[in-house]
C-alpha cells in the first residue's frame, strides 16, 4: 500500500468510526484503535497515539458547543480534572512499560464493558436531600436550562470524593488506551455525584480534552504519535462526529443498537484473543 | 440611597458578574474552536506539502513495516519540529498541527486560571493552576523516559 492509499483509507475508516462513535455515544477512540490494529496491522502503540489526538479534536469541538449552551458545569469539570489528568499521566506512563499483549487484553475488556453500558438504564437523580460538605465547600451546586422541560433546573452535587476516585480510574484507562473513556466518566457523574444526565454528558465531553492532553504529551514526547497516522485519523473522526451529530435522533431503533453492540462485543473479543495468544 | 435603589444596585452588580462569567465562557468556546480549525488546516497543508516533496509516497513503497512500526523516524521534540519547520518539511507542519491540538485544552486551562483570578476565587485559582502544572508535567514525563 502506498502512503497515499494508506492515508485515504485511514481517513475514510476514521470518518465511519466518528459517525458510529457519535451515534452510539461512545466516541471515536474505542472504535479506531481496533480498526487500526486489526485491519491495518499497525502497532497498537501508534494506534493509541493517533487515537488520543483524535479524542482531543472531537472533545474540543463538542465542548465549544456545550459551553455556549451553558450545559457544562465548569467548576465540577475543573475539580474532577485534577483526578482525570493525574490518572491520565499514570496511564500513559504504564502504557510505555506494560507488555503490548496486556494493552490488547485491557482494551478488549474495557471495550466489552463500554458496549454493554449502552444498555444501562439512564439514572434520573432523585430529589432527596443528601448532605455534601465537600460540594458545599467547593460550591459545585448549579443549575442549567432544560430545553425539553422549558425551565431552569437546579441541582445539587453529592459524593465529591467518590467522584474523584472514579475519575482517577477513568483517567488511567484513558491514558493507557488512548480513548476518552466517557463510558466511565458519565456514570461516575450521574450515578455517584448525582448530576443531571445532560450536565454529566456535557461536562464529561469538556473534561475528555484535558484528560487526553495530559496523556498525549507523554505519547508525543515518547515518539508514539506518527503524523501520517494521527492527522488522517483526527480529521476523519472529527468530520464523522459532526456528521453523526446531524444524524442523531434518526437512529433510535433498538434493533440497530443491538446489532452494533453485538459487533462491538465481537471486536472486543478479537482484541482480547489477540492479547491472550500473545 | 432608598431601599429599592439599593436592591437595584445589587441586582446590577450580580448581572455584571454573570456577564463577566459569560464572557469567559464565550472566550473559552472560541478558543477551543479556533484551536481545532487551525490544527486541521495545518494537517491539510502539511500533508499536501509532504506529498509534493516525496513523489515516492504515490508509488508502490509499503508504508507500514512488517512489525507495524512506521518507516520514518517520528519528530518528538520541540527542537526537532522547529528544525523541520525551518527546512519547510511537510511532516513538521503536520506535527505542528498535532502540537497545536494538544495545546488547545492546555491553553484553555491556562485561560481559566486568569478567569478565576479575575473573579477573586483563590480556591479555584489553586485547583486550576494544579491541573495546568500536571499537563505541563506530562511533556517532561514522556521526555524523561
Amino acid at each position: 500500500m502506498t502512503l497515499l492509499q494508506f492515508d485515504l483509507s485511514v481517513l475514510g475508516i476514521s470518518t465511519l468510526a466518528g459517525v458510529l462513535g457519535s451515534l452510539l455515544g461512545l466516541g471515536g477512540g474505542i472504535i479506531i484503535v481496533p480498526t487500526l490494529t486489526l485491519l491495518f496491522h499497525i502497532d497498537i502503540r501508534y494506534a493509541i497515539g493517533a487515537s488520543i489526538v483524535s479524542v482531543i479534536a472531537t472533545s474540543s469541538g463538542a465542548a465549544a458547543a456545550y459551553v455556549r449552551e451553558r450545559m457544562t458545569n465548569l467548576r465540577v469539570a475543573m475539580v474532577l480534572e485534577l483526578a482525570t489528568s493525574a490518572g491520565a499521566l499514570t496511564g500513559a506512563y504504564l502504557a510505555g512499560h506494560l507488555a503490548v499483549r496486556w494493552l490488547y487484553v485491557i482494551f478488549g475488556v474495557v471495550m466489552g464493558y463500554s458496549a454493554l453500558m449502552m444498555f444501562r438504564k439512564r439514572h434520573q437523580a432523585g430529589d432527596e436531600f443528601v448532605p455534601a460538605p465537600w460540594a458545599d465547600y467547593l460550591k459545585l451546586h448549579s443549575s442549567y436550562f432544560d430545553e425539553a422541560a422549558g425551565r431552569e433546573i437546579v441541582y445539587r452535587v453529592a459524593r465529591t470524593r467518590v467522584g474523584l476516585g472514579l475519575m482517577y480510574i477513568a483517567g488511567i484507562v484513558s491514558g493507557l488506551l488512548g480513548i476518552g473513556s466517557g463510558a466511565l466518566k458519565v456514570p461516575a457523574m450521574d450515578l455517584a455525584m448525582r448530576l443531571p444526565i445532560k450536565v454529566s454528558t456535557a461536562t464529561s465531553n469538556f473534561m475528555i480534552g484535558v484528560t487526553a492532553a495530559a496523556s498525549a504529551g507523554v505519547y508525543f514526547a515518547r515518539g508514539d504519535i506518527d503524523p501520517f497516522i494521527a492527522a488522517p485519523v483526527a480529521t476523519g473522526v472529527l468530520i464523522g462526529a459532526v456528521l453523526g451529530s446531524r444524524l442523531l435522533g434518526r437512529l433510535q431503533s433498538a434493533t440497530i443498537r443491538v446489532v452494533f453492540v453485538a459487533v462491538l462485543l465481537w471486536v472486543s473479543g478479537e482484541m482480547l484473543l489477540k492479547g491472550l495468544r500473545g | 440611597m432608598s431601599e429599592p435603589e439599593a436592591a437595584e444596585g445589587l441586582a446590577e452588580a450580580k448581572s455584571e458578574s454573570e456577564e463577566r462569567v459569560r464572557k469567559v465562557e464565550l472566550l473559552i468556546s472560541n478558543l477551543l474552536r479556533a484551536g481545532v480549525i487551525l490544527s486541521l488546516a495545518l494537517f491539510f497543508c502539511g500533508t499536501a506539502v509532504s506529498f509534493a516533496q516525496h513523489p515516492e509516497f504515490f508509488s508502490g513503497r509499503s508504508f507500514v513495516g512488517p512489525s507495524g512500526a512506521p518507516r520514518s523516524p517520528i519528530l518528538h521534540s520541540l527542537s526537532g519540529v522547529g528544525a523541520g519547520l525551518a527546512a519547510f518539511k511537510g511532516e513538521a507542519i503536520v506535527t505542528l498541527g498535532i502540537l497545536l491540538l494538544i495545546a488547545t485544552p492546555v491553553v484553555r486551562v491556562g485561560v481559566s486560571i486568569f478567569a478565576f483570578i479575575y473573579q477573586r476565587d483563590r480556591l479555584y485559582t489553586l485547583i486550576t493552576a494544579t491541573v495546568f502544572a500536571l499537563l505541563l508535567l506530562s511533556f517532561a514525563l514522556g521526555k524523561a523516559e
